[in-house]
């Protein structure tokens, strides 16, 4: 495949609009998704291509428009509900955890409910307390869902189709401030998927453990580590449940060392459950503590200080990883 | 503009059948045996959890079943064993599942509050109070997307009308022109708290006035009129595309749950519904139209009986599902990677 160099927003756009010409029965519905062209334009030029009767915009009301996805979900649709923001969709989190993820077990197994529920999650920048929070842990704490959790194009692409093509209900978080990130993304078909890890840079000293947009923090530390002569490998989990520990594990083998760059809040994040995996899994092969980097116990504040105070940066996922190894 | 009926009254009973009429009172004798004797098994402890009987309420469900047509869909909350046997499940499966056996409609897993039957339509039995609402509404929507003339009705208490997923789908269905009924069974009380208690507007079709959405005011212990209420909101729905809000009138002679002695309310109160049981109303209704002797009715209810009993004992027979079904039926995807410690 050759290669080409789109923005993210395109690859989410590409991923959608191929499998709604494959599939009449999915639709795109969300604030803002049709006449304004997407809030931060994934959908652009939908409507135009689909019509009103497939792209669909809706009131400000998300429990309203999650749980009509679900409904028609359960009745033979495969609907996207895009969220403008994942901290919107706490108001509609009843219709995720509640009515999708639980009617397949709650029917006995009759219903499914083929849905994606995509939007970005997280920070961007100044936005406040309100508009800056991860989700990706609350939602991989529910069986039933899918939680997909990309970091550059390629994987949106390759991940959102194989979202939609799955029958199970997806959580699927993007990020504001990756939108228009460029990366390669092939012409032609592919699919990626869901549920495993990528080792993004092979190193044998210490493994690094990120996703979504701290990936990004995560192999910038790696370089700067290797000119200091320490070799990370870094792993992007693309996956959050199921997550791929097995990858992980079989990283640590190598590295012997464990540090996860993530930007929720700590406690009971996605860092607190690799630790426990880990620890039970490959408690022989560490040499030292797991060490972690993640956002500040606090929600996050509007000030640039605050903000860059806030989030885990370049150099604290150095500084872990350097504590990591015991070298100051 | 649709406008909001202040009451539907009752069409006189030329042009109903003896069929229906049968069919009524069949409907509601099996509705309140299998109640009644749901409420006995749970004093036994053979059924557990929640469970909330429909005992008073019957003629809400039978005068909806006259009135749609195979392939209508029917979503509620929780107080859903009458609608579940009403679309078509055996009382077998109802019965077995709030035994939590494996022979049960939802094999077990659902118990009392979430009965469901893809087969014929029926999409449970939901826990969250208001969170059926929506979902209802995009059952419809699915309905009109795929071009059917299928429609949905979506039933809820009164305490569901106090949530925003109401007033939220309310603003939709009426955008989108869904082929919905929206059903709110007004048994005066939220759990103990009687609708008076809960809002300046008691009268709670008013509330669809805000969306122009067309509503009317039932009496919910009247089969007739309930049937000609959802006549009408069903044609409405499957022709117009039009939304409707029911607000039926009906009592629970229960508590809200088994576990709940009901004393926020007078005995008055209660022997006042009782009077005017919908069970006994079409049974006399029947017999001054000569449509039944009292014996027929008689044989009608001991065969209910006996189905009941039937019920019964196959549920005492089935066994419980096997351990290992705990990690089905969770996800379609087969080897879906659990989390085992």
């Amino acid at each position: 495949m050759s290669e080409r160099i789109i923005a993210f927003r395109d690859a989410l756009k590409e991923a959608i609009s191929e499998e709604m010409r494959l599939d009449e029965n999915i639709f795109i519905m969300g604030e803002e998704v049709a006449e304004y062209n997407g809030a931060y334009k994934v959908s652009q030029g939908m409507l135009d291509e689909f019509g009103a009767k497939r792209v669909i915009d809706t009131p400000i009301a998300e429990l309203g428009f999650a749980g009509i996805g679900v409904g028609a979900a359960m009745n033979g649709l495969r609907p996207i509900i895009e969220f403008m923001t994942f901290n919107f969709a706490l108001l509609a989190i009843d219709q995720v955890v509640n009515s999708a993820a639980k009617v397949h077990q709650m029917s006995g197994g009759q219903f499914t409910c083929p849905i994606v529920f995509r939007g970005p999650s997280g920070s961007a920048g100044q936005l406040g307390a309100q508009h800056s929070q991860m989700f990706e842990n609350w939602y991989a704490n529910v069986p039933g869902l899918k939680v997909i959790s990309p970091s550059n194009p390629y994987d949106a692409k390759g991940l959102l189709k194989a979202a939609i093509r799955d029958n199970d209900p997806i959580v699927f978080m993007e990020s504001e401030v990756m939108y228009g990130d460029k990366g390669n993304v092939p012409e032609g078909e592919y699919i990626i998927e869901i549920g495993k890890a990528e080792i993004k840079k092979e190193g044998t000293d210490v493994t690094i453990v990120s996703f979504n947009k701290l990936m990004k923090v995560a192999l910038q530390a790696a370089d700067e580590l290797a000119k200091e002569g320490i070799s990370a490998e870094v792993i992007d989990l693309r996956t959050i449940r199921p997550l791929d520990f097995p990858c992980i594990v079989n990283s640590i083998k190598k590295t012997n060392r464990l540090v996860i760059v993530e930007e929720s809040w700590p406690f009971g994040s996605i860092s607190s459950e690799i630790t426990y995996q880990v620890q039970k899994h490959a408690f022989d092969y560490l040499d030292a503590p797991i060490k972690r980097v993640t956002g500040k116990d606090v929600p996050m504040g509007y000030a640039p200080t605050l903000v860059d105070a806030y989030l885990p940066t370049v150099q604290d996922t150095i500084n872990a990883v350097k504590s990591a190894m015991y070298v100051a | 503009m649709p406008q909001t009926k202040e009451k539907t009254t009752a069409k006189i009973m030329d042009g109903f059948t003896k069929e229906i009429c049968l069919e009524w009172y069949q409907q509601m004798m099996m509705m309140r045996r299998f109640e009644e004797k749901a409420g006995q098994m749970y004093g036994q402890q053979k059924i557990r959890g929640f469970c909330h009987l429909y005992i008073g309420q019957e003629a809400v469900v039978a005068g909806m079943m006259t009135a749609i047509k195979k392939g209508d869909k029917v979503i509620t909350a929780y107080r859903d064993h009458a609608h579940a046997i009403a679309m078509g499940i055996t009382p077998r499966e109802v019965m077995a599942e709030l035994y939590g056996k494996s022979t049960g409609c939802s094999k077990g897993k659902g118990g009392s509050m979430h009965m469901f039957s893809k087969e014929h339509g029926f999409f449970g039995g939901h826990g969250i109070v208001g969170a059926q609402i929506p979902m209802g509404a995009g059952i419809a929507f699915a309905e009109k997307y795929k071009g059917t003339d299928n429609i949905a009705i979506c039933f809820m208490g009164d305490g569901a009308v106090r949530q925003g997923a109401l007033h939220e789908t309310f603003t939709m269905a009426m955008l989108w022109e869904l082929p919905v009924i929206f059903v709110c069974e007004n048994n005066k009380y939220g759990m103990g708290t009687a609708v008076e208690r809960t809002t300046n507007v008691p009268y709670l079709y008013k509330i669809a006035s805000a969306y122009d959405m067309p509503a009317a005011q039932v009496d919910g212990m009247d089969c007739l009129a309930v049937h000609n209420a959802f006549a009408e909101a069903a044609d409405r729905a499957r022709n117009e595309k039009i939304p409707t809000f029911l607000e039926i009138n009906t009592y629970r002679y229960k508590g809200h749950s088994m576990s709940d002695p009901a004393k926020y309310r007078s005995k008055e109160e209660v022997e006042e519904f009782r009077h005017r049981d919908p069970i006994d109303a079409i049974a006399n209704i029947i017999k001054q139209k000569d449509f039944a002797t009292e014996e027929e009715l008689t044989k009608i209810e001991d065969d209910i009986k006996l189905v009941v009993e039937d019920s019964v004992k196959f549920a005492e027979e089935s066994p419980y599902p096997d351990a290992s079904e705990i990690y089905k039926d969770i996800y379609t995807q087969a080897d879906y990677p659990y989390l085992m410690d």
